[in-house]
């Protein structure tokens, strides 16, 4: 068959709703996206432990401690599942890392706002993991069936991440003023970068339809984003604290929340790797890889030196 | 150091005691006793499972999707090996 049949076979595969495994045969650009896709959302999930990690020696009570602890610990598994999907289209984990301590790779811009105080995290749990939920059930869809399968995974870890974010905030806003301000205070600045986490808007993102038509996306950016909005702010109602927004209000009509125009050139200029934590984020990663040199040598020695033992006692 | 060095192992978990092993994903370890471990910690954070097996992925030899056809489709025209291929009247019951 030429490729113009395969392609032909393969869009109606995909039509037809059936899901594509890794050893079938894809054209170039569908796996090259999925790759690119895939290990930018790992490195998100990675980098993603970073600013809450900063908290967790922090925490106001153990509850808090364990509940962050253990979302962090989620966050890693979320990654070590999405490297896995990816290698299964070729690609080797060492490579990933590489593009991603090399500053190649891109991951979720949100990660590298800092989180300034201890309502940062409730705010983080609520709009970021709420905004990745909003993404990722989605995802659950998607045609290639590695991706699909860990995002069923990942999003029934991710319900947890997003109530306990809200708890502390409900926590916060039923306190003194001054917690209450401290609540208000993280939603003001994560408010607009969570908006953002949905990527350019539909005319801005010319690689849209041919992913919806994939099905790699089943909804395009500004879709998910006016999903995200309606959901959040009868949540923010419940909370009694207000998104940073003057052109917000309900609009009868469409039957859904109207909301002011994104800064765009905040969004680029972070993605170029000029926000407040790109570089702090970066170090991180390549410190950790780096000071874990030693760790994944001994392991390999010790496994090397056991099965050389093992060979000798059948020798014998 | 490279990862190349650790190599891929598939995991599989069986949920609870009655039901098979099943295949949940892979990662990478040093040895087998590694793999056990992270598995765990990767795979098990919410009791998925009572029992792991984990094995080198290239121990598995799988089916090329290429030859699907010729390993697949011979079933397809075998109708008489399922029950409904066989007409009974409506009064016999239990069969
Ligand atoms: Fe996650
Ligand atoms: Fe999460």
């Amino acid at each position: 068959m030429n490729t113009q049949d395969l392609e032909k076979k393969f869009q109606d595969r995909i039509d037809a709703g059936e899901k594509i495994e890794p050893k079938d045969w894809m054209p170039e650009k569908y796996r090259k996206t999925h790759i690119r896709q895939i290990s930018q959302h790992a490195h998100s999930e990675i980098v993603g432990m970073l600013p809450e990690g900063n908290w967790i020696s922090r925490a106001p009570s153990l509850r808090r401690k364990v509940a962050l602890l253990a979302k962090v610990q989620d966050e890693g598994g979320h990654g070590l599942y999405l490297y896995s999907a990816a290698e299964t289209l070729g690609i080797s984990r060492d490579e990933l890392f590489n593009q991603l301590h090399t500053g190649k790779a891109k991951y979720s811009s949100i990660f590298n706002y800092p989180a300034l105080t201890w309502a940062d995290i409730g705010a983080i749990g609520w709009l970021v993991d709420g905004a990745a939920i909003i993404n990722q059930v989605m995802l659950t869809r998607t045609s290639f069936g590695p991706y699909a399968r860990a995002m069923v995974r990942i999003c029934k870890e991710e319900s947890f991440h997003q109530r306990q974010g809200y708890e502390i905030l409900l926590t916060l806003c039923n306190g003194t003023e001054v917690q209450k301000a401290m609540a208000q205070d993280a939603l003001n600045r994560w408010w607009w970068p969570s908006l953002m986490m949905f990527g350019p808007r539909d005319e801005e993102s010319p690689n849209t339809a041919q992913s919806v038509k994939w099905k790699i996306k089943r909804k395009t950016n500004d879709e998910l984003r006016q999903q995200f909005v309606d959901n959040t702010i009868p949540q923010a109602e419940i909370l009694g604290i207000t998104v940073p927004d003057p052109d917000l209000k309900w609009n009868e009509e469409r039957g859904h929340y109207d909301f002011g125009a994104i800064d765009w050139s905040e969004f680029w200029n972070v993605v170029k790797g000029n926000g407040p934590c790109n570089k702090e984020r970066l170090a991180a990663r390549n410190a950790a890889w780096d000071n874990g040199a030693w760790v994944r040598e001994a392991a390999l020695a010790h496994s090397e030196k056991q099965a050389k033992r093992e060979e000798l006692k059948q020798a014998i | 150091m490279a990862n190349q060095g650790l190599p891929i192992w598939e995991v599989f978990i069986r949920s609870k005691n009655g039901l098979e092993h099943r295949h949940v994903g892979s990662l990478h370890a040093a040895d087998a006793e590694m793999a056990l471990e992270n598995a765990r910690d990767v795979y098990t954070r919410r009791e998925e499972g009572v029992s792991l097996w984990v094995v080198e992925s290239k121990h598995i030899t799988a089916s090329n999707p290429e030859h699907q056809g010729e390993l697949f489709e011979p079933a397809q025209d075998k109708v008489y090996r399922h029950p409904t291929f066989y007409k009974l009247p409506d009064e016999l019951e239990h069969m």
